[in-house]
């Protein structure tokens, strides 16, 4: 294998990337049928989603608000006019021998996603061709079974949209991160749950190189079957190698669909482009075009959340966040949801300090829930417990060590966290004349160190105050046992 | 008292007077149709059972007074139209055992409204077809010569209408298939405007063209079953949603049809009137046109330049859609499947050579290439381009005149076997009728004469969209000033 492509190498890599995010909307897109998973098979179906003969779709209007306020989001433009095509292909999940997606006229163009580029390490715009809407397909059941396939069409029917970069992105750190932004806005729109593994936010990836400076594109292949973002980024930093190693001994890229193997970790061949189907699009005649009006599109527009984007900034502005902490805070509107919660607990009790409030959202929570495998909906502290703690180490009531052992308290039994720290006898001390008790007894206990000290290596005084720590077990308000021991130990001089 | 061929308010009346009861008419045809449906094979399946249980209801509910002009009316439905629990055939071997588990829409309002349905009609498989010969239960037989073709592809229902075999039916027209079979049975069909009747529930054949009417034996019965079928129907995103006239209250108790068509300004399209049409076809409309300028209507000619390339235009856009309309009948869910297959592709592939017949499979081809990859500007888009001419010749023509008369088919019935060799001689049955679906428009097809044999002749009134209503005031003056809609086959 040749090494993977640098910043100095002679290839550069496109990619593109489609995604099908399911939408979360109650019932199917053209009838009544519910869109739960996990149903006993084939119960969740009519005679619509079954294709029978005769019946016909109707569009359920939920799916275009959702379309819509996708498309807003990534400013893009809302066709006023759309329309749907069938696809056809015969495939035993595929009940009507035709999916039902739109084609030609799509209801959202030209769009864009801003990602932070680990390439070029400032913001960089990835255009978004355009969204559809589209309709799932059931699912066939092989493994198992002898002599036959069984189908379940109970997805038959789910909602899709289909959303479509640009070849814009130029490696595979940022085909994850437009994939993590993409799946950040759809979850704040709450129009699809971004689920990889279950297959409710599913990407195919568009891998191409191209000597540096190239004016036209090299030959692509489509990448399946990535069910993670990890994934998506391994196969492609794999098929980027793949394609270098033929086209540096002399071979060519062949245009093909690539299924990713992630136990594996390597691709193979599943179809070329001659065996590619001739999906035969028309306009679907059972569907009148969909015609919009700006007023419906505004009305879509004002139930627009603030977006990740808006939100960073405005934590940024508000909380004087880094931009690492306000980009990681508003990964999902639930961390961000819970971050403003913690900090406005800690504001209310008199001690603002979003800054304290966002490590310990990030850093002691964050990576508690890491080691659970949980995400935040699951945090077993509210947030305003969380804040109450913020503000009791702003108040000097904690210390770092003892807010730590409040917060393993409060994630592991829970309760309120004034209470354990009185019941834990966990107050810091503040009072001077029992710091300056265990100052003297730690003086006198090791005069060696004190001498050495007055001998000019100070350095032993981080080991005093460490004594002094634990003599107090850890309550002393470690500034004044630093000022008081400091003091001391200049009398002595 | 012959009862078969009572019109539908005839009908009516005498149950509401109780004269007469649902069941007893319900029994009469039912015993018709056991004599004489053998040689005519108008029905597919005969519902002896359902329709002596919902003519019973029908009953009780007459007697409750809480009836409609339509409560107990015995009716013949083309077999395309799904019937819950019912066999519905689609005249293929394909559907040959399908029960649905929904009823259409049409059929569900007809019933709700106390209709008899006696059965089930033979048609064209899947309606493709203009002579009724592509069922795959056989051919049905034209009442006026039984070696003649009743049409298609609702011939079954045109040659139930015209033997009294029910009072009044049920069809579907694609290009022709309600018009064309009433012009070849002397019976009254309407193509309603495409999207006035809710196509839910009809198995589809070509989607943007396929609508429902009524065929009858007079314009005053189609207005009847009209304002019942007609409305908006919330399954059917084509369906139009405007208000639905009460076409027969107004026909028959509104202005008189006579008064409305004195001084109607009626187009006569020169180029239906070229080579090709039949001598005593050409007659029979003269005269028909002579009769509604004495009516007091204004005849004057006007051109549809486009309307040469209806044909080409409409087998390219049916089967385009016919193809993919029918991939659902792979044998996965429902219908035939064929016998042991060996892996998925074999399944597909005899399941469908079984299932379907000759026309069926031609024209999935036709369609299947139509859209094929490189082929589908030159083809497809390029029709639909030539369907927005053709709508717009009428567009123009409907700017001088309220409607248009024309013959319904260039020729009278044909012999069954007679044009089997070649499609498009077969194709070109629905010259006059074709370009009307291609355009949405509605259009009533009446009985205006008849030839030597004598077989029967029909004229086409072709209105604007949604103008259901000025067609059968027009109709209806024509009516009753003519008796060619009262003849019978011997
Ligand atoms: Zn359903």
């Amino acid at each position: 294998m040749s090494p993977p492509i640098t910043s100095q190498s002679r290839y550069e890599t496109v990619i593109g990337l489609e995604v099908h995010a399911q939408m979360r909307t109650r019932s199917k897109i053209f009838c009544g049928c519910a869109t739960q998973f996990g149903a006993e098979a084939n119960t969740q179906i009519c005679p619509i989603c079954a294709a029978f003969p005769g019946v016909l779709p109707v569009l359920n209007r939920e799916v275009v608000n959702m379309a819509i306020k996708t498309g807003l989001a990534i400013q893009g433009q809302i066709r006023l006019l759309s329309e749907f095509s069938r696809k056809n292909y015969f495939y035993p999940d595929l009940p009507a021998g035709y999916q039902i997606s739109q084609y030609e006229l799509p209801i959202v163009e030209h769009g864009q996603l801003v990602i932070a580029s680990p390439l070029d390490q400032g913001p960089k715009k990835i255009g978004i061709t355009r969204i559809h809407m589209e309709v799932d397909a059931g699912k066939s059941l092989h493994e198992g079974i002898q002599g036959a396939s069984w189908v379940d069409l109970n997805r038959t029917g789910t909602p899709l949209m289909e959303i479509v970069s640009e070849p814009d992105l130029r490696s595979a750190a940022e085909a994850g991160e437009y994939l993590k932004k993409l799946r950040a806005i759809v979850r704040y729109l709450g129009v699809c749950d971004g689920n990889m593994e279950e297959g409710s936010f599913r990407c195919d990836a568009n891998v191409s190189i191209r000597l540096r400076g190239a004016p036209i594109l090299g030959t692509r292949c489509e990448l399946k079957n990535l069910n993670s973002i990890r994934n998506v980024m391994r196969a492609i930093d794999y098929e980027v190698e793949r394609q270098i190693e033929l086209i540096d001994n002399g071979d060519s890229v062949i245009q093909e669909t690539r299924l990713w193997n992630a136990d594996l970790n390597s691709s193979r061949a599943m179809r070329g482009k001659e065996d590619a189907h001739d999906y035969r699009y028309f306009p679907e005649p059972d569907l009148p075009p969909l015609r919009l009006t700006p007023e419906r599109i505004a009305a879509v527009a004002a139930t627009l959340p603030e977006l990740p984007d808006a939100k960073a900034e405005r934590f940024r502005t508000q909380y004087q966040l880094s931009d690492y902490d306000a980009g990681v805070l508003t990964a999902s509107q639930e961390l961000a949801d819970y971050f403003e919660a913690v900090a406005q607990q800690a504001a209310t009790l008199g001690q603002p300090n979003p800054k304290v409030a966002a490590n310990w959202v990030m850093v002691e929570l964050g990576g508690r829930l890491n080691k659970e495998n949980w995400d935040i909906q699951q945090t077993p502290i509210p947030a305003h417990h969380l804040g109450q703690l913020v503000a009791m180490i702003q108040q000097g009531i904690l210390s770092g060590k003892t807010a730590k052992e409040l917060f393993e308290i409060l994630f592991t039994e829970g309760g309120d966290p004034l209470q354990i720290v009185e019941r834990k006898g966990l107050r810091q001390v503040t009072n001077s004349t029992a710091i300056e008790e265990a100052v003297d007894q730690v003086l006198a206990a090791h005069p060696e160190d004190v001498a050495q000290y007055h001998a000019g290596k100070t350095k032993v005084i981080g080991f005093l105050v460490g004594q002094i720590m634990k003599r107090t077990q850890g309550k002393a308000n470690p500034a004044l046992v630093n000022q008081l021991l400091q003091a001391r130990l200049t009398r002595q001089e | 008292m012959d009862l078969s061929h009572l019109s539908l308010a005839q009908a009516a009346d005498l149950l509401r007077k109780r004269s007469l009861s649902a069941v007893e008419l319900t029994r009469f045809f039912l015993e018709r149709i056991a004599t004489d449906n053998a040689a005519l094979n108008a029905y597919i399946t005969v519902d002896e059972a359902g329709a002596l249980q919902a003519a019973q209801a029908a009953d009780d509910r007459l007697a409750r007074g809480e009836a409609t002009p339509l409560t107990g009316i015995p009716l013949a439905i083309k077999d395309l139209f799904c019937t819950q629990g019912l066999r519905t055939t689609c005249a293929s071997r394909m559907l040959a055992n399908f029960h649905p588990p929904y009823e259409s829409t049409v059929t569900r309002r007809l019933k709700e409204a106390g209709a008899v349905v006696l059965g089930k009609t033979n048609m064209d498989e899947f309606a493709m077809g203009s002579s009724n010969e592509t069922s795959f239960f056989g051919p049905a037989r034209n009442p006026w010569g039984h070696d003649r073709i009743p049409g298609g592809s609702s011939g079954g229902s045109a040659a139930a209408v015209a033997a009294g075999l029910c009072l009044a039916a049920l069809g579907t027209d694609t290009g022709g298939s309600i018009r064309q079979p009433a012009a070849m049975t002397g019976i009254t069909g309407l193509k309603p405007t495409y999207g006035r009747v809710s196509r839910f529930g009809m198995i589809a054949f070509a989607s943007s063209l396929d609508q429902a009417g009524p065929m009858t034996r007079s314009v005053e019965d189609a207005a009847l079953l009209l304002q019942t079928m007609a409305g908006h129907d919330p399954l059917d995103s084509t369906s139009i949603d405007a208000p639905v006239p009460a076409y027969w209250d107004d026909l028959t108790t509104g202005v008189p049809a006579a008064e409305r068509v004195k001084n109607m300004r009626i187009g006569i399209p020169a180029e239906y009137f070229a080579d090709g049409l039949a001598a005593p076809v050409r007659q029979a409309v003269e005269q028909a046109i002579a009769t509604f300028q004495d009516l007091g209507a204004h005849c004057q000619p006007v051109s549809l330049p486009c309307t040469a390339y209806a044909i080409p235009t409409y087998y390219v856009i049916a089967p385009a859609e016919a193809s993919s309309n029918l991939a659902r009948y792979d044998g996965v869910r429902f219908g035939h499947r064929c016998a042991d297959p060996l892996d998925l592709r074999d399944m597909y592939a005899r399941t469908r050579s079984e299932g379907f017949g000759a026309e069926v499979k031609r024209r999935i081809m036709l369609g299947t290439y139509v859209l094929s990859s490189g082929y589908y500007d030159a083809y497809y888009r390029k029709a639909q381009k030539v369907r927005r001419l053709i709508a717009d010749d009428f567009r123009a023509a409907f700017a001088q005149v309220d409607l248009l008369l024309t013959p319904t088919a260039p020729e009278t019935a044909f012999r069954i076997g007679e044009k089997n060799d070649d499609p498009v001689r077969m194709y070109l049955s629905d010259i006059f009728t074709i370009n009307v679906n291609l355009a949405g428009l509605p259009g009533l097809s009446l009985p205006c004469g008849f030839d030597e044999h004598p077989l029967p002749i029909g004229l086409q009134l072709i209105g604007r969209p949604l103008q259901e209503a000025t067609l059968l005031a027009a109709g209806h003056a024509f009516q009753q000033a003519t008796d060619w809609h009262q003849r019978r086959p011997s």
